[in-house]
């Protein structure tokens, strides 16, 4: 579904991803983890099409399309839709506003007809409920004054709505207390299907523990040096870093 | 999204710039009492009328242009103004809209005026001014039934004198300001409202204003009265032909309210802004305030200003009657080298007035807007109460909003209250919005729309939609 090769990608002049190479298949879920500044956020960013990041070499292929040559709406329309760690708040636009026009514009991009308004109502009650979200969610602006939990749930919440083929999150976790992680988790563990692939981008082994990944990355310096299943998560939580980048110098 | 992009985002062409070409009965530059003459002799008007003229014109000579605002254009040159511009066949003023040039029908076509239409279609009773004298009036009829005079000012002069002399300058004296004793000098058409005792105006009241003729400044006289427990709703709304030459407007608008009488007016201005450089577009330098004289009387402005390079406009209310009400709603839209300096003033008189402001702000491209209000309380007005909210929105980072409030608080149990946030369209928002699959531009439309929605709902309901869909065009632009 989603191939990375040999991905580098400049910030301001210096080289933050430096020949990452990726492969997601539909079904999985995968974790990347890393220390501060190993360039996880830039890959979710690149892929979502975030305006600053220079992709000097490499590509990134979707369903076998060229990602790189797509507008960021191409992008979400295909499928890719990206949790932020940090939403950004929309003053004046409500919660419902932006998901049903984020919704019509899928369903259009598809051909289909705008949603009626009975089935959208209906279709994010549901979703709302199951994410524990009060319904006075939807008529506040979007993320304005929202805790941090809140806005984790918001997003997974538009997840949930937008049944995207790629979610990737970013930092889903921060901020968390442990009943709202439970309550994200079991968002995120919904949307498992054999269609559709996550990747999670993570500091802590702690989310991993309730969403459990087929594929565990370790990214250090702009590339990824080691990968495995869910037990690298663990050993990576016991020991820390320093061990993988002794073996991928080695 | 770097700022180069951003840029083009809001740059927009004016595409209601077209000059129609009808040859206009106009008087050479230049004001004197001769002009005035002319002005009076042309519009057949009785003596008095003339001499109110020369009092407003002998006031202004002793004024000068005031320079507060923040606004920056080079000096204006009065004397390379032409004071009066008619269409040629003002004699035989039609009588029906198949007596109408087809070519002036051509322009509100243009303009998305489909006048028959429309004045059919929506039940709107429709004075339209085409440069300086009214071309047609619809409904006459239907208003004259209920009892409601609606005319233009200049037909009103003639046939409504004494209404005319009670009430013109009663809010607006001559001497006003340097804008407004000019406009009283010279005015030379606009609209004239009458609703009498106990009655509601059958259908919400709709003029277009246009300017045309080259080199024409135009200054338009609006007077509306509502009698005791009257209602009226006027909707103004005006475009106009690109061209290279300032024009200046210079707008007098006069509403009075007795006695639990409610007056709504509402505004949706779009006239040409210039050229990128800001060249070529309108000056635009209105006085519109409402008196409400009489008790439990109710004013309310809502305005939409996307148009102009300058503009000068704070709709006021005087609120004298006991319980009388006051209200502003006003979104303002700048871009190119657009400037506006713009507001209200609230000046609570009677005991137990009350007022509320909302205005909306929007900065683009290189543009830079003022909001200016005054709450006024005075020492008779017990419990006055007062909310202001002024909010500025930015798109980019080369537009400026700056907020100038004032308040006189001469009563010490009045309420006054202000709130005011000053925020930008940031690339995060737009990147949010666009990873969710909604393009760039309607990303734009809908954080506009939601940041303005509290005045857009204050419209008559076929206005609001026309805002809003003036505001995507006027922030649209280069997208795509």
């Amino acid at each position: 579904m989603l191939e990375v090769k040999d991905l580098h990608v400049t910030v301001e002049g210096s080289e933050i991803l430096k020949g990452l190479n990726l492969t997601v298949n539909p079904g999985e879920v995968h974790a990347l983890m890393g220390p501060n500044g190993a360039g996880k956020s830039t890959l979710s960013a690149v892929i979502a099409g975030k305006d600053g990041y220079e992709v000097t070499s490499g590509e990134v292929l979707f369903e076998g399309k060229n990602l790189l040559e797509m507008e960021i709406e191409e992008r979400a329309l295909a499928g890719i839709l990206l949790g932020f760690q940090y939403p950004v708040e929309i003053p004046g636009v409500k919660n419902i506003y932006l998901l049903k026009a984020a919704l019509n514009a899928q369903r259009v991009a598809r051909g289909e007809e705008e949603i009626p308004a009975p089935e959208f109502m209906k279709l994010v009650r549901e979703q709302l409920s199951f994410m524990k979200m009060d319904g006075s969610f939807l008529q506040r602006a979007v993320n304005e004054g929202f805790s941090g939990g809140e806005k984790k749930r918001n997003e997974i919440l538009q997840m949930l709505v937008l049944q995207p083929k790629l979610a990737m999150l970013d930092e889903i976790d921060s901020g968390l207390d442990i009943d709202a992680m439970k309550v994200v988790a079991e968002g995120i563990n919904s949307l498992r299907n054999a269609d559709r692939a996550i990747l999670m981008v993570t500091h802590y082994e702690r989310l991993l523990e309730h969403i459990v990944p087929d594929r565990v990355h370790v990214l250090v310096d702009g590339r990824i040096v080691k990968s495995g299943d869910k037990n690298l998560a663990n050993e990576l939580e016991a020991r820390g870093y320093e061990w993988v980048l002794e073996e991928s110098a080695a | 999204m770097a700022s180069q992009e951003m840029e083009e985002l809001v740059q927009r062409e004016y595409t209601q710039g077209f000059v129609t070409d009808i040859e206009s009965d106009t008087v050479p530059p230049g004001l004197d009492e001769n002009t005035i003459a002319f002005i009076s002799n042309k519009k057949g008007e009785p003596e008095w009328m003339l001499e109110w003229r020369l009092e407003a014109y002998r006031q202004w000579l002793t004024m000068t242009t005031p320079s507060w605002a923040h606004l920056d254009y080079p000096p204006i040159d009065y004397q390379a103004i032409s004071y009066y511009s008619a269409p040629k066949k003002q004699e035989d003023k039609p009588q029906s809209l198949d007596e109408v040039d087809p070519k002036l029908l051509e322009t509100y076509e243009k303009l998305g005026i489909p006048l028959h239409e429309r004045a059919a279609l929506a039940g709107v009773a429709v004075d339209a001014v085409f440069d300086s004298v009214s071309v047609t009036t619809t409904f006459k009829e239907k208003l004259a039934e209920a009892g409601v005079i609606f005319c233009s000012i200049s037909e009103a002069i003639r046939e409504y004198p004494e209404l005319v002399r009670q009430y013109l300058g009663s809010v607006v004296p001559q001497g006003d300001n340097y804008f407004a004793a000019l406009n009283s000098a010279v005015f030379t058409d606009g609209s004239f409202v009458y609703v009498p005792e106990g009655v509601e105006c059958p259908m919400e009241l709709s003029t277009y204003f246009r300017i045309n003729a080259a080199n024409t400044g135009q200054f338009e006289r609006t007077l509306i009265v509502c009698d005791k427990r009257a209602q009226v709703s006027y909707l103004e709304g005006c475009t106009a032909p690109q061209r290279d030459e300032n024009q200046l407007h210079a707008a007098v608008v006069e509403l009075v309210a007795l006695e639990d009488a409610n007056i709504k007016y509402s505004t949706v201005q779009n006239w040409y802004p210039g050229d990128e450089d800001g060249k070529g577009g309108i000056y635009n330098f209105v006085t519109k305030r409402g008196d409400c004289r009489g008790d439990r009387s109710k004013i309310s402005w809502t305005q939409v200003e996307t148009g102009s390079a300058i503009t000068w406009k704070y709709p006021s209310c005087m609120l004298r009657g006991k319980d009388s009400v006051g209200e502003f709603y006003s979104v303002a839209v700048t871009n190119g080298r657009q400037q506006a300096d713009t507001g209200t003033k609230m000046i609570h008189i009677g005991e137990g007035t009350r007022s509320t402001i909302i205005s909306k702000g929007i900065a683009a491209g290189r543009s830079d807007q003022a909001y200016r209000g005054l709450v006024k309380v005075g020492p008779r007005a017990k419990n006055a109460r007062n909310f202001t909210q002024c909010d500025s929105l930015l798109i980019g980072d080369r537009c400026g909003a700056h907020t100038f409030p004032y308040q006189e608080i001469g009563n010490s149990s009045a309420t006054v209250e202000h709130e005011a946030t000053t925020s930008k369209i940031g690339e995060d928002q737009l990147f949010y919005c666009q990873s969710r699959g909604i393009s760039e531009e309607d990303a734009v439309n809908m954080i506009v729309n939601g940041f303005c929605k509290d005045v857009f709902q204050e419209l008559p309901m076929e206005f609001a939609v026309e805002a809003e869909a003036l505001l995507n065009v006027t922030l649209e632009g280069a997208v795509g």
